[in-house]
């Protein structure tokens, strides 16, 4: 008896924190389709409007151009550095490789507003100016612990025979990892791509500090809250961030997961 | 390559070859010739460093000390992929992201081989190993014994001096374990190129070899063929490792020249020639006897030259054979007996008298 009052209370519990988690991206949509210019309840009726100022905007044209640029920079770097950082914590042994792989994975848990802080101070005593360069900077130091972490599960199911039988078969190294490392680690490298991107397209606190004549959409989208008359147009474009964030995503989990059962190793298994 | 083999040397040669891996020393000074041509194994216990020294054959792996040399030459500095050999890998390597056909292309390849000469190459290679049309199957769709035959045919089309077979047959279950076991040797015959093949199954070396080298923690124990191996096994180790052998306690009596007598535990006095002592008879000494060379008699007791007596403690039935295991008589050893079951031969069951024949030259001297 008592175990059904509890799952009860768990079902209660697991609405609550669900409600609590998913609301806010809710109001999102049903604002953006809202026929008023006011945030509030309740709903006025159906329009595409505040779309329409989305398509319109000049400024937010360039935000997001400049968005584009930073998120897949910062995918491309995080993940070449991924891909040298697994291949060491997989493949050599070298003094200090415990630590050294620890290291890479700090930023993972160092808050953004400290990175971004300290980045501040490093960029402006180097006498750099902001830039989107310093946004792909700061957006590559945070992206490469995840990248890492994803490309090394895929280098470590990558079963080592097969790069010594295509070494044996009278490959060099380099052609070895072209023609057999990389298509087999290949699913990794996409989910890394996907993941780094979609961090990086909306991470705002390091973006905000590192900005300098042109801001990340993220940025802009804050410059614009003082407006309240842009607030609908704002939560449509809110809407289109966060379904093109849940595609990458899962797109991101797919490769991931064909990653993780990955090929080499995988199969073997299956056989007998 | 193959065509410039020189049949007069040995084709892989290792001289003093030591590996360590840190404190772990995997082999100690091994020395060995590999004759051209031949089916050779490497056998011992797991961990005592076969694939280790397959891996400093094939370049995986550089000797901390000592040197190799392939048909002649010396692989000092000469990477892997520059070397006369192929190696089929434990769990095949069987490339999942290609199909067999380009499986087995793969060296050809790398080796500018023209289009045309590789299809040809290929469809040879798969017809040997008796998947004939078989280039477009995915890698995936294969069971482990078609596996293991695409990493044979990858290797052996490309006309190695030397095939390393690194425990190519462990993986499979016991019917295709010796299926595959009379498929390898004929092949190896067929092609004519040295197999250099590792296992840590005893019989697979036993049948399989023409030379047979037993390694116990990195050294190497004794070189023979699989006849001279389990007749005459140089030491205890070797004879408890190949096959199974009864060891019974021994004191000399004397030895003037050729003529050695020794005093068996349960067997009595036995004069015993030069070669069943390849030790000689110094140290800590132990006379062995195989359990097919004591007889049980039954009738026929003319067969044996010496005779002891004894009671059947414990049977053991394999539809072939029945293998006893005995108490001597006037000691207090247990000997493990072998008989064929040949048509009308009774078996004993437990607490039978029996009266054991064997012959003074199946006893050995071991140390
Ligand atoms: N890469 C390596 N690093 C450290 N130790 C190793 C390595 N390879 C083998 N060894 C050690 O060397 C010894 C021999 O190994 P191995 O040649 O694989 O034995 P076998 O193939 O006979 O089972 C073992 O003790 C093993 O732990
Ligand atoms: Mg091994």
């Amino acid at each position: 008896m008592s175990g059904l009052r509890m799952s009860n209370w768990l079902i209660v519990y697991v609405g609550l924190f669900l409600l609590f988690l998913y609301a806010p991206a809710i109001l999102l949509p049903l604002f953006a389709f809202n026929d008023s210019a006011v945030i509030s309840f309740p709903l006025a009726g159906f329009t595409w409007q505040w779309f329409a100022t989305v398509v319109d905007n000049e400024s937010l044209h360039r935000a997001t151009r400049n968005s584009l640029i930073v998120a897949v920079s910062t995918a491309v770097f995080a993940t070449t550095l991924g891909v040298f950082a697994a291949r060491a914590g997989t493949r050599f042994s070298f003094p200090g490789k415990r630590g050294m792989m620890g290291l890479v994975m700090v930023p993972m848990v160092l808050p953004e507003i400290i990175i971004g802080v300290s980045m501040l101070v490093v960029v402006l005593q180097l006498g750099l100016s902001l830039s989107l360069m310093t946004i792909i900077l700061g957006h590559v130091l945070i992206c490469t612990p995840f990248s890492t972490a994803i490309l090394g599960a895929a280098f470590q199911g990558l079963d080592r025979s097969l790069e010594e039988a295509s070494i044996d078969l009278g490959r060099t190294r380099l052609t070895t990892f072209l023609l057999i490392t990389l298509p087999l680690v290949l699913p990794g490298i996409i989910a890394s791509l996907l993941l780094a991107f979609t961090i990086s397209l909306d991470e705002f606190i390091i973006a905000f500090f590192l900005t300098g004549t042109e801001a990340t959409l993220p940025v802009y989208i804050w410059g614009q809250l003082r407006f309240p008359q842009r607030i609908p147009g704002l939560m449509a474009l809110g809407t289109i961030l966060l379904v093109v964030s849940l595609l990458l995503l899962v797109c991101a989990e797919y490769f991931r997961r064909r990653a993780a059962r990955n090929m080499g190793r995988g199969e073997q298994r299956e056989l007998f | 390559m193959s065509e410039t083999v020189n049949p007069t040397l040995p084709i892989i040669r290792t001289v003093a070859v030591d590996k360590s891996f840190g404190s772990v020393e995997a082999l100690r000074s091994v020395s060995l010739e590999i004759e051209q041509g031949k089916f050779f194994t490497l056998v011992g216990p797991s961990g005592c460093g076969k694939t280790t020294l397959l891996r400093v054959m094939a370049g995986f792996e550089q000797p901390t000390r000592g040197q190799v040399f392939i048909d002649g030459k010396s692989m000092e500095g000469v990477p892997a992929n520059k070397r006369p050999t192929n190696m089929v890998f434990q769990s095949y390597a069987v490339f999942p992201h290609m199909n067999v056909g380009e499986n087995i292309a793969y060296g050809l390849r790398s080796k500018k081989t023209p289009a045309d000469r590789i299809a040809t190459l290929v469809a040879e290679a798969l017809e040997m190993v008796g998947l004939a049309g078989y280039q477009n199957r995915p890698s995936h769709a294969l069971s482990g014994g078609q596996r293991q035959r695409v990493a044979l045919a990858r290797a052996l089309v490309l006309k190695p001096k030397v095939l390393l077979l690194d425990e190519p047959l462990s993986a499979l279950d016991k019917k295709l374990r010796e299926q595959m076991q009379s498929e390898l040797r004929n092949l190896q015959r067929n092609v004519g190129i040295t197999f250099v093949l590792v296992t840590h199954d005893q019989e697979e070396a036993l049948t399989m070899s023409d030379q047979i080298a037993v390694i116990f923690g990195g050294e190497i124990a004794q070189v023979a063929s699989p006849e001279i191996l389990y007749r005459r096994p140089n030491s205890r180790e070797v004879a408890d490792f190949v096959g199974v052998m009864n060891f019974l306690n021994v004191s000399v009596l004397s030895e003037h020249g050729t003529r050695r007598r020794v005093e068996v535990e349960g067997l009595g006095i036995v004069e015993i020639e030069e070669d069943q002592a390849p030790r000689g008879l110094v140290g800590d000494i132990v006379a062995g006897v195989r359990p097919e060379q004591f007889t049980i008699l039954f009738e026929d007791r003319a067969s044996a030259d010496r005779c002891c007596s004894g009671t059947v403690t414990e049977i053991q039935y394999f539809g072939d054979m029945t293998y006893y295991a005995a108490k001597l008589e006037g000691c207090d050893k247990t000997v493990t007996i072998s008989m064929r079951n040949t048509a009308g031969r009774r078996t004993l069951g437990p607490g039978d008298k029996a009266d054991i024949g064997w012959r003074s030259e199946s006893v050995l001297i071991l140390s």
